[in-house]
């Protein structure tokens, strides 16, 4: 046994999860029998990194207590929705007032997905991938456990781009959860069928949720800007905590002079800017050109800040 | 044996090794510069040079126009209006609704529906705004206003006119054939060939017109056509308008203020195409659950559109027209580009700051410009393109003139 994975075998006592990532690297190291030495390991290699990479971060509880804190916003939209329409009114007093869709809820379960989207999207899911991305490099650091993993031959890049893996499919999951956990709720307490489209057309119900996986895929891609910049905070600091805080705040930060009208020329490049256009997928037809937007600003900035990730994670001292 | 990581840049105190960690940041760098210069160059690119197409006199063209018969198309339009309204908020809205004219101010006092087209399509007065429209023959037509994460959509189809507002799930519904016969005029006068047409209604010996090369738009090689007061004294400074070259089908509308700056209405397709839309588009059954407005339950109520801006002539824009049409006694003075509507209200006019005193006259006083002539004294209040004048005995001169030529124009009448 190498000196290192004795180490991580120390380490292990204290912390059972980075036991867990250092025995899965072990094991990765193994599994494809290169002897140790060998340099170059097989894309196989890279998928089992990201693998228990995901099982690590999704076995946590602050993992799921996050999941089931986004689990729950649904169920509440939901039941406001039911307390205050028992005496048969519409829901927003018919004024439009509240997240966008609420007023049909009440007619078709379903809408309870895209309210609960655009409820959390703003704020509870970004907020949920700043946690994770920002603890991803900062919270191993914190931990002592970074040097550990960088001692498996696994490469620097390679563990970024496994940490970064796991912060999307985090995103993916995240969204599920809501989309999930609405849907649910919707049925249980509305009625479900053919639902109208904004611009005024029937759609099946079919074509319905076929509607609400497209924009629960579109959500999930809009939260990969945030990742890549929660990611690029959490290499410049060894502290976790540190990282989300700074994760979150820069999020409240944009929101914030999203809102303000004298910045309309920079607003189109703020990352959460075209976060809401998935409501465009219920127009019918189909009104792509926000979104468009939307997904390409979310590539830059996954782009920018996961090279400046790379460019400084490569680079860095690793002293803990 | 694992062996350890032989990072490349653990070296730490080697100078060399510094100039290795910095030079990595030129990849985000580089990212940066390359979105940057594609958000710069493309669409520099994709507007590369104006098509080439054979001379056209103007006058050809506006028979162009004229004989356009474009019955199929759906498309994407964009409309900018700045009229310099001050932004007042949530006043915004009451301002839009007097502009928008008398049919809003009879009905003020019943309550109206969310879907209800004149009161919402006033709100194109202000603001940029993404319309869809889709045609199907004289018997069928949409415009939908695309809003955030929801849509107001008109329907025409057949018989019957809808009006649906997803924001407030709100439903207006009109029969086409009870008072007013079906067709254009249920339409919505948001396209570039509404705001043409008035347009060119206004042609005579006091406008220049020319045909002032070609350009694209929509991806369509299209004619401009320039109209051009002759007059001074407007506050007009041009309305251009391109033509499609095959259907002759007007794509956009421009009209510049003679003060100069921005347009103070830009309404022109991003996309369209001439196919048929798809039938389904002209469906309307209304939602579950959702409130419905009849016509006939609106006092007062005028025909969907008539009320809207930039309906009247272009001298007009916006509404001014419309705004006298309640009031008794309208008159019309000057000619051309130089028209100036005036009417009585009978009432006692807006009271000037210093009569009022006070943090209210200073509110007063910095909304218009106190003038006196030979009409008595009153207040002018300008936008960007109409300007008004309220005397202090309660009569009003408005029209598209800069305000000496409206001082002049009130002195005369």
């Amino acid at each position: 046994m190498s000196r290192a994975d004795r180490a991580a075998a120390d380490t292990a006592a204290a912390d059972t999860a980075v036991a867990d990532t250092a025995a899965a690297y072990t094991a990765a190291v193994d599994t494809p029998g290169q002897g140790g030495a060998a340099r170059a390991p097989s894309p196989l290699w890279t998928l089992g990194l990201f693998r228990s990479e995901l099982v690590v971060t999704l076995r946590r509880w602050r993992t799921l207590a996050l999941l089931g804190v986004l689990a729950a916003v649904p169920v509440l939209v939901g039941i406001a929705v039911k307390i205050e329409t028992r005496d048969g009114s519409g829901a927003g007093g018919g004024g439009g007032e509240g997240p966008a869709f609420i007023s049909q809820v009440t007619n078709n379960g379903l809408f309870l997905v895209f309210t609960a989207l655009a409820a959390t999207l703003p704020f509870f899911l970004p907020m949920a991938i700043g946690v994770i991305a920002g603890d991803a490099i900062a919270g191993e650091a914190n931990a002592g456990t970074l040097r550990y993993l960088l001692v498996a031959p696994a490469g620097r890049t390679r563990l970024l781009l496994a940490k970064y893996a796991t912060t999307m499919a985090f995103c993916l999951l995240a969204t599920l959860v809501v989309a999930a956990s609405a849907l649910a709720v919707g049925a249980l307490l509305f009625p479900l069928g053919d639902l109208t489209t904004i611009s005024g057309t029937r759609i099946g119900f079919a074509e319905g949720l076929g509607r609400a996986l497209l924009i629960a895929l579109v959500v999930a891609a809009s939260l990969t800007g945030v990742a890549a910049l929660g990611l690029f905070v959490s290499t410049l600091t060894g502290s976790g905590i540190a990282a989300m805080a700074t994760t979150v705040g820069l999020l409240i930060t944009v929101q914030i002079l999203d809102q303000i009208p004298q910045l309309h020329a920079v607003q189109p490049y703020l990352f959460s800017h075209y976060w809401l256009s998935f409501a465009d997928l219920m127009r019918e037809p189909l009104y792509w050109d926000e979104v468009r937007k939307n997904l390409g600003l979310q590539a830059l900035y996954a782009a920018v800040f996961g090279s400046a990730a790379w460019a400084r994670f490569a680079a860095k001292d690793i002293t803990s | 044996m694992a062996p350890y990581e032989s990072d490349d840049s653990t070296a730490g105190a080697d100078p060399r090794a510094g100039r290795r960690k910095a030079s990595r940041y030129v990849v985000p760098v580089a990212v940066v510069g390359v979105a940057a210069a594609t958000i710069g160059i493309v669409p520099a690119l994709a507007d590369s040079g104006d098509p080439d197409l054979p001379e056209i006199s103007a006058q050809q063209l506006i028979e162009k126009i004229a004989a356009s018969d474009v019955q199929q198309l759906s498309g994407t339009v964009k409309i900018s209006t700045d009229l310099g309204l001050p932004d007042l908020g949530g006043l915004e809205k009451s301002l839009g609704s007097g502009f928008g004219g008398a049919g809003a101010g009879a009905r003020s006092g019943s309550e109206g529906s969310a879907a209800d087209p004149s009161a919402k399509m006033t709100e194109l007065v202000t603001g940029s705004h993404t319309l869809r429209v889709a045609t199907d023959g004289p018997d069928r037509q949409k415009v939908s206003l695309l809003e955030d994460a929801a849509e107001y959509s008109l329907i025409h189809n057949g018989k019957d006119i809808w009006g649906y507002d997803s924001r407030s799930n709100e439903v207006y519904h009109a029969t086409a054939d009870d008072r007013h016969p079906a067709g254009k005029d249920a339409e919505l006068p948001a396209t570039p060939r509404d705001f043409a047409e008035e347009a060119l209604k206004s042609v005579d010996d006091t406008t220049s017109v020319t045909v002032d090369g070609t350009v694209h738009v929509a991806g369509r090689d299209a004619y401009k056509l320039l109209i051009k007061p002759r007059q001074s004294g407007t506050t007009v400074g041009a309305i251009s308008i391109a033509v499609d070259a095959k259907t002759g089908m007007p794509l956009k509308f421009t009209l510049t203020p003679a003060g100069g700056g921005a347009a103070v209405v830009d309404a022109g397709f991003t996309k369209v195409g001439f196919g048929k839309p798809d039938a389904s588009t002209f469906d309307f059954t209304p939602p579950k659950g959702a409130k419905v407005t009849e016509d006939e339950d609106m006092p007062g109520k005028d025909l969907p559109g008539k009320n809207l801006p930039g309906k009247d002539a272009p001298g007009e824009i916006p509404g001014k027209g419309d705004l006298g049409k309640g009031l008794d006694g309208l008159k019309v003075i000057g000619k051309g580009w130089n028209t100036v509507a005036t009417f009585d209200t009978g009432g006692q006019g807006i009271p000037s700051g210093s009569e009022v005193g006070g943090d209210l006259g200073g509110f007063l006083d910095s909304l218009g410009d106190h003038v006196s002539g030979k009409f008595g004294s009153g207040t002018v209040f300008s936008t960007r393109l109409v300007n008004a004048l309220v005397t202090d005995d309660g009569k009003v001169y408005v029209g598209t003139v800069d305000k000496d030529t409206l001082v002049r124009t009130a002195d005369a009448g």
